[in-house]
C-alpha cells in the first residue's frame, strides 16, 4: 500500500511543481505588469501545493525524503508528471492553453479529493480547490480575450490549443498505481471527470469562438517516466545549486 | 527609493508664475500638510515628483530582472517561493507607484515609453549582474536595505498619493531585507564554497549601494528645492552614512569583510568612516555603460513588444463587449 501512495503523491506533486516552475520562468517578461503579479500568483500557488505534497510523499515513502530531496535529486525518469505541464511556455496564449487546461482539469478533480478517505491528501485537496477556481477564472478569461480579441490574438490562441491538445488525454489515464487507491477512497478516478471537462472547455472554447479540436492520438508516458525532452532542460535549471554543491544547506 | 537623488526639481519656468499662490503653497508644505492630486501645485513641483515617482517605479520594474534571473534555479523550495513572491512585491511596487505618478497627470503608457527609450533613469544597482545564489541574499540585504534608509523619509513626503504608497512598500522592503540577511547568515553559516560565495557577493554589490544614496551632497545641485519642499528630508550624504552605519555590525556578526581599507570607527562621532566612492563609475554606469545597461533594455523592450499583442488583444475585446452591451440596451 505504502508503495502506490508514494507513487500516487508524486505524480500530484510533480505535476504542480513542474507548472508552476513553468510558470515563474514568466516573472519579468509579461504582457502586462498586473500580468506578471497573476502569473507568479499562479506560480506560487502550484509550487505551494507541491511543497505540500511533497512533505506527504517524504511521510508515506518512509525512507526520510525531504521536499527537496524529492524536488531537486530525482533525475527525469524519476519525474511522474503529465507531459502537458512541461511543455514550453511558447507565448502567451499557449501558457494560457496550458494553464487552462490543466487547472479545469484539476478543479473538479480537487474537488473530489476533498472527499478522500485519505486526511491529509483531503486537506491538500480543501486548499487548492479555492486556488485553481482563481485559475480557471482567470485563464478562461483569457482565452476568451485572445480568441475573441483582434485576428492576430484569434490565430495564436487557436494554434496553441491545437498544439497542446494531444497532451490532454492524459490527464484522464488511471493506471494499476491508483487502481487500489481509487478503491479504496484514497484517490480520486479521473476517467469519470472527462465529460466535466470537456464540457467546460467547450463551453470556453465556444464563448472564445474558437474550435474545439478533432480528437485524435493523445500523447502519453510521462506518469511513468518517459517524457518529452522539455523536462531534461527544465530540470537543469530547477536542480542546478543541488547538483551544483551536494549536500549544502541554503 | 531608487532615485539617487538625480531627481532633484525640474527646472522649468512655471506658467502663470504666482508668487502669491506659492507662497500659500510653501506655508501648506511647512504646517506638514499632505499635498492632494487636485490642490494647485506649482509646476516645478509637480514636475519633479513626476520624475522622481516614475524613476522610482522605473526601478522596480527593472529590479525584478536581476533577481528573476534566480527564481528556476533557486536552491530549495522554500527559498524559490519566498524569492518569486518577492519578486512579484516588487512588481506590485512598480504598479502603486505608477499610479501615484498617474495622479499628476501623465499616464503610465507614458512612463513606461520613456523608460524603453532609455530617456527616464532606474537605479543604476540594476545594471549589476546578479552572478550566484549569494547575490540574491545580498540583494536582499543591501539593496533593500538601503531602499529602506531612503523610502522610510518618504512615507512623510509632502505629496500625499507618494507618501500613502511609500507606507506599504517600506513593509514590505523591510520584510525583504530580513529575508535576504538570512539568506547571508545561513551561507555564512554554511560550507566553506557557501561562505566564499557570500564574500564575494558583498565584495562585488558594496560599492554599488553606497552609489544608491546618489551623488554627494557637494554635487547634488537640487537638493534644497527639494528639502523646502519636503520631498526630501534628508541629505544622501546623511542617508548613506546611515546606511553605513547600520550595516557594518551586520557585517561583522556574519563575520565579512567590508571590502574597504579605510572603513574605521570614529569614536568621537560614533559613525564608521568609509573610504572614497569611484563616483566616476557611478557616473558611468548611469550614463549607460554598465555591465548590464542594455541587457536590462533589451528585456524590458523584448517584453514589451512580445507583449504588444495580447495587449491589443485585451483592448479590442473590451470594445467588442462595450459594442454588445449598447447593442443590447
Ligand atoms: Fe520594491
Ligand atoms: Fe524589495
Amino acid at each position: 500500500m505504502t508503495v502506490p501512495l508514494f507513487d500516487y503523491v508524486l505524480r500530484l506533486a510533480d505535476n504542480a511543481l513542474v507548472l508552476g516552475h513553468r510558470l515563474s520562468e514568466w516573472c519579468g517578461h509579461g504582457p502586462v505588469l498586473e500580468e506578471d503579479l497573476a502569473l507568479a500568483n499562479m506560480a506560487l500557488d502550484l509550487i505551494g501545493q507541491s511543497r505540500s505534497l511533497y512533505d506527504y510523499a517524504g511521510e508515506v515513502g518512509g525512507r526520510g525524503h525531504d521536499e527537496d530531496a524529492l524536488a531537486y535529486l530525482r533525475d527525469v525518469a524519476s519525474y511522474r508528471n503529465v507531459l502537458l505541464v512541461e511543455q514550453p511556455n511558447g507565448d502567451f496564449a499557449c501558457t494560457m492553453a496550458r494553464q487552462f487546461f490543466y487547472s479545469a482539469f484539476m478543479h473538479p478533480y480537487w474537488q473530489a479529493m476533498a472527499a478522500s478517505s485519505d486526511p491529509a491528501l483531503a486537506a491538500i485537496a480543501e486548499k487548492s480547490v479555492k486556488e485553481v477556481a482563481y485559475h480557471v477564472r482567470h485563464t478562461s478569461e483569457w482565452a476568451i480575450r485572445l480568441g475573441d480579441g483582434t485576428e492576430e490574438s484569434h490565430r495564436r490562441m487557436q494554434a496553441a490549443v491545437d498544439e497542446l491538445w494531444p497532451y490532454t488525454g492524459e490527464l484522464f489515464e488511471a493506471d494499476a498505481i491508483e487502481a487500489a487507491l481509487i478503491e479504496a477512497g484514497i484517490a480520486t478516478d479521473p476517467r469519470p471527470l472527462e465529460g466535466a471537462w470537456r464540457a467546460t472547455v467547450a463551453n470556453v472554447l465556444k464563448t472564445a469562438t474558437l474550435t474545439l479540436p478533432a480528437t485524435g492520438w493523445m500523447q502519453t508516458g510521462g506518469r511513468v517516466g518517459r517524457h518529452s525532452e522539455h523536462l531534461g532542460h527544465l530540470l537543469a535549471d530547477l536542480q542546478y545549486m543541488q547538483r551544483a554543491y551536494p549536500g549544502a544547506a541554503w | 527609493m531608487y532615485t539617487q537623488g538625480l531627481s532633484g526639481p525640474v527646472d522649468q519656468p512655471d506658467q502663470g508664475h504666482d508668487p502669491e499662490r506659492e507662497a500659500r503653497f510653501q506655508a501648506r508644505i511647512d504646517a506638514e500638510e499632505r499635498i492632494e492630486p487636485n490642490d494647485w501645485m506649482p509646476e516645478g513641483y509637480r514636475r519633479t515628483l513626476i520624475r522622481q515617482i516614475a524613476q522610482h517605479a522605473h526601478s522596480e520594474i527593472v529590479g525584478m530582472l536581476p533577481e528573476g534571473n534566480w527564481i528556476t534555479r533557486a536552491p530549495s523550495l522554500r527559498r524559490k517561493a519566498a524569492l518569486l513572491a518577492k519578486v512579484q512585491d516588487e512588481a506590485g511596487h512598480g504598479l502603486y507607484l505608477y499610479a501615484a505618478a498617474e495622479t499628476l497627470d501623465i499616464s503610465r503608457e507614458e512612463l513606461v515609453d520613456q523608460l524603453l527609450a532609455g530617456t527616464a533613469k532606474y537605479s543604476s544597482i540594476f545594471n549589476y549582474p546578479a552572478l550566484t545564489w549569494a547575490d540574491i541574499g545580498t540583494i536582499g540585504w543591501l539593496v533593500d536595505g538601503a531602499a529602506i534608509m531612503n523610502q522610510i523619509p518618504l512615507c512623510r513626503c509632502s505629496y500625499g498619493p507618494y507618501a500613502r504608497a511609500m507606507i506599504r512598500i517600506c513593509k514590505e522592503e523591510s520584510f525583504h531585507q530580513r529575508q535576504g540577511f538570512e539568506i547571508m547568515l545561513t551561507l555564512a553559516r554554511g560550507t566553506v564554497a557557501q561562505q566564499a560565495m557570500a564574500q564575494d557577493a558583498l565584495d562585488r554589490w558594496w560599492w554599488p549601494s553606497l552609489m544608491m544614496f546618489g551623488p554627494p551632497d557637494s554635487e547634488s545641485q537640487h537638493s534644497d528645492r527639494s528639502m523646502r519642499w519636503r520631498i526630501k528630508r534628508f541629505t544622501n550624504d546623511a542617508l548613506r552614512q546611515k546606511f553605513v552605519d547600520a550595516t557594518v555590525p551586520q557585517s561583522q556578526f556574519l563575520g565579512l569583510t567590508i571590502p574597504d581599507p579605510a572603513l574605521h570607527h570614529d569614536p568621537k562621532s560614533g559613525h564608521w568612516n568609509f573610504g572614497p566612492i569611484d563616483w566616476r563609475e557611478f557616473r558611468r554606469v548611469i550614463a549607460g555603460d554598465g555591465p548590464c545597461n542594455r541587457d536590462r533594455l533589451r528585456a524590458r523592450r523584448a517584453a514589451h513588444a512580445a507583449g504588444r499583442w495580447v495587449r491589443e488583444a485585451a483592448l479590442a475585446h473590451a470594445a467588442k463587449r462595450r459594442a454588445r452591451a449598447q447593442a443590447a440596451e
